[in-house]
């Protein structure tokens, strides 16, 4: 060949454009495939919701309150009651990261019973006053944990039975005793890494 | 130096290389030869099956985490695991894994590193405790000023197993007295449950009866003891524990703990789970006395550990193997002060029968408890035959054993006490622990309000 620097050129600038091409169709479907994560989170959250509140109002409420037939207890074990709302949830939370599926979610308040659900992190103080301050938002962003990204939603969590006031204020390591019921008593924290 | 002689160290190096691998490849994988390649002494928990590497480590000899959980991923989960691992997952967790991963049992148990082992197998600085909880002093008035290495030492929190020391239950069974009103431990339920399975079965068999082959010569006193046993009046003939149809064996002259599980399932896969068989789990040679590391008698050193080792076989005797079979091997100031105890003639009585059944206290009632089981709205009692299960740390004994006689504050500061476990309780406790006090203390200051309505 007699121009072999030219060939050789043709080839890099061909390789590269079929590269840029290729990156970004790859890219271009991923974001038409992918879930938003402000999208994931909020389909997440519904699911969550929903059964916490059927199992507060339907549960633990009705049982305990209305027809009196069963306590709820945090020993539930060693006192043959129901567990708590807030247990069940957390159980649930829990096996839900051991299955390690891509999120994690987690009850928090700024007066927890359980000084464990206290926030811990920055945005998880922000998120918790947020909600607490706006009850029908949602507070939405990112923090890294450790040397992962992750898009964390705060939902707010409201008093939607007479149970619920009636524990929290009573509670001997309750920080708040003025719950009133649809009072924001936390948040539902939800997290997915991202980067 | 020559080329010749070169060539021959030469030589000597490749087959002194080669003869050297062949040995530790070899060694490796025969049984107690792996010993050499241990790089420490191994804990009291694990050194029975140190020989078995690949039980616990990868081929690499990283840990497998896996390992620690198939041995003991039940009990934690039986014990409500304070600390499980799922608690940390949770990214926000992220800046405690990184001050102590809690995820991983070998934080806090290393293995081969005697130095650093403490009790329990436990291998962190004592302070472990303050890389989460320093700041409990905000929420507990009563544990400010405490020392840094008193939280899991003074008789008031484990690590994993608080069944019997979380606040609640400190406040509810408080007020118990010393002595119950009618101390009783839960009497063994097998035979009627094995009679309501097996209702066709022919029962109360005599020697006369005995279905070994009839061209084999038997010991007289071997029938007789049989024939005086709950096998015999339960119908367990010969060929049900001398014959394997698995195998198409017609007689087996000396069956293995396999066939004691054809019935008693729960009893020997906890059997496995103790030191008593760990061994025998791992498919190694029995253990033997002259393997412990606690005092043994010397007489009984070489005698292997199995079913029969303490069930006597055609005699399987309960009452035998709750007292004579540890008395027989055990040698430690615990097991000798028995025969002075309170304890010890309350047994006799029992056996006597001059006491009411369950009154009694053997080895078995505190390190063999009988546990009651409900599932399904029918509840039974087993005897739980992994002597380890509630040894250590010993308030895992409150719930499982002492609450059937005694109250929680009794019980509480009588094992806190080393020198009262070690003369088996002849006296009192010689220090009270503070925890029922400070719980009741914050109840009677936090929570006036669900008082007043008591």
């Amino acid at each position: 060949m007699k121009a072999p620097w030219l060939y050789i050129s043709l080839r890099i600038c061909g390789a590269i454009a079929c590269s840029i091409l290729l990156l970004g169709c790859k890219q271009g479907a991923s974001e038409a495939a992918g879930i938003p994560p402000q999208k994931m989170a909020d389909a997440l959250h519904a699911v969550v919701e929903a059964d916490r509140i059927v199992y507060t109002r339907n549960v633990v409420n009705r049982l305990t309150i209305d027809e009196k037939v069963i306590k709820a207890s945090e020993h539930w074990q060693d006192d043959q009651a129901l567990p708590l709302p807030a247990q069940m949830f957390r159980m649930g939370a829990e096996m839900v990261t051991e299955k390690n599926v891509g999120f994690t979610y987690s009850l928090l308040s700024l007066w927890p019973v359980n000084k464990q659900n206290k926030a811990k992190t920055k945005l998880e103080q922000e998120g918790l006053k947020f909600v607490a301050d706006h009850p029908e938002k949602n507070f939405y962003g990112e923090e890294k944990l450790g040397n992962t990204m992750y898009y964390t939603a705060v939902y707010p969590d409201k008093a939607v039975a007479p149970a619920c006031i009636e524990c929290h204020n009573n509670h001997k390591d309750t920080p708040r005793k003025d719950f009133k019921l649809g009072d924001v008593m936390g948040g539902v924290v939800i997290r997915i890494p991202v980067r | 130096m020559t080329r010749r002689v070169r060539s021959a160290l030469w030589a000597l190096w490749l087959a002194g290389t080669a003869g050297l691998t062949v040995y530790l490849g070899l060694t490796m994988t025969k049984g107690e030869g792996a010993q050499v390649f241990l790089p420490g002494t191994t804990s009291h928990g694990h050194y029975q099956i140190e020989t078995k590497c690949h039980v616990c480590h990868t081929p690499m000899l990283g840990v497998k985490q896996e390992a620690c959980l198939k041995c003991h991923a039940a009990e934690l989960e039986a014990a409500n695991d304070a600390h499980p691992t799922k608690k940390f997952t949770d990214p926000r967790n992220a800046d405690r894994i990184a001050a102590l991963d809690a995820r991983l049992c070998v934080t806090c148990h290393r293995e081969h590193v005697p130095d650093l082992t403490r009790p329990i197998g436990v291998t962190m600085p004592v302070d472990y405790c303050f890389s989460c909880h320093a700041n409990i002093g905000d929420e507990r008035p009563s544990h400010v000023g405490l020392a840094f290495q008193t939280c899991g030492t003074a008789g008031c929190h484990n690590f994993h197993d608080n069944r019997a020391l979380y606040e609640d239950f400190l406040v509810q069974h408080a007020a118990e007295p010393d002595l119950a009103e009618s101390p009783v431990t839960p009497l063994r339920d097998f035979a009627r449950r094995d009679l309501q399975e097996h209702l066709d079965r022919q029962r109360h068999l005599t020697v006369a009866a005995h279905n070994g082959p009839r061209h084999r010569r038997y010991d007289p006193q071997l029938l007789a003891e049989w024939a005086d046993t709950a096998h015999a009046r339960a119908g367990i003939n010969c060929l049900d524990c001398h014959s394997d149809t698995a195998t198409g064996q017609t007689w087996v002259e000396h069956p293995t703990h396999a066939m004691c599980a054809t019935c008693h399932r729960v009893e020997t896969d906890d059997f496995l789970g103790g030191h008593h068989g760990m061994r025998l789990a791992q498919e190694l040679s029995p253990m033997t006395p002259a393997q412990a590391r606690i005092p043994m008698k010397p007489d009984v050193a070489h005698r292997q550990l199995t079913c029969t080792a303490c069930h006597s076989a055609h005699a399987f005797d309960t009452r035998n193997a709750a007292v004579e079979a540890c008395m027989t091997i055990h040698d430690d100031a615990h097991t000798r002060a028995y025969v002075h105890a309170l304890q010890y003639r309350q047994g006799q009585q029992e056996v006597a029968g001059t006491a009411t059944a369950g009154t009694g206290v053997s080895c078995a009632t505190c390190h063999l408890p009988r546990e009651v089981h409900r599932k399904g709205g029918t509840q039974w009692i087993s005897v739980q035959h992994n002597q380890n299960d509630n040894l250590r740390p010993n308030d895992k004994m409150i719930r499982s054993v002492c609450r059937h006689c005694h109250g929680l504050r009794f019980s509480i500061d009588a094992l806190a006490d080393p020198a009262l476990v070690g003369n088996n309780f002849r006296g009192q406790a010689s220090h009270h622990i503070a925890s029922i006090d400070w719980a009741l203390q914050r109840v009677k200051t936090e929570q006036p309000k669900a008082r007043e309505e008591k």
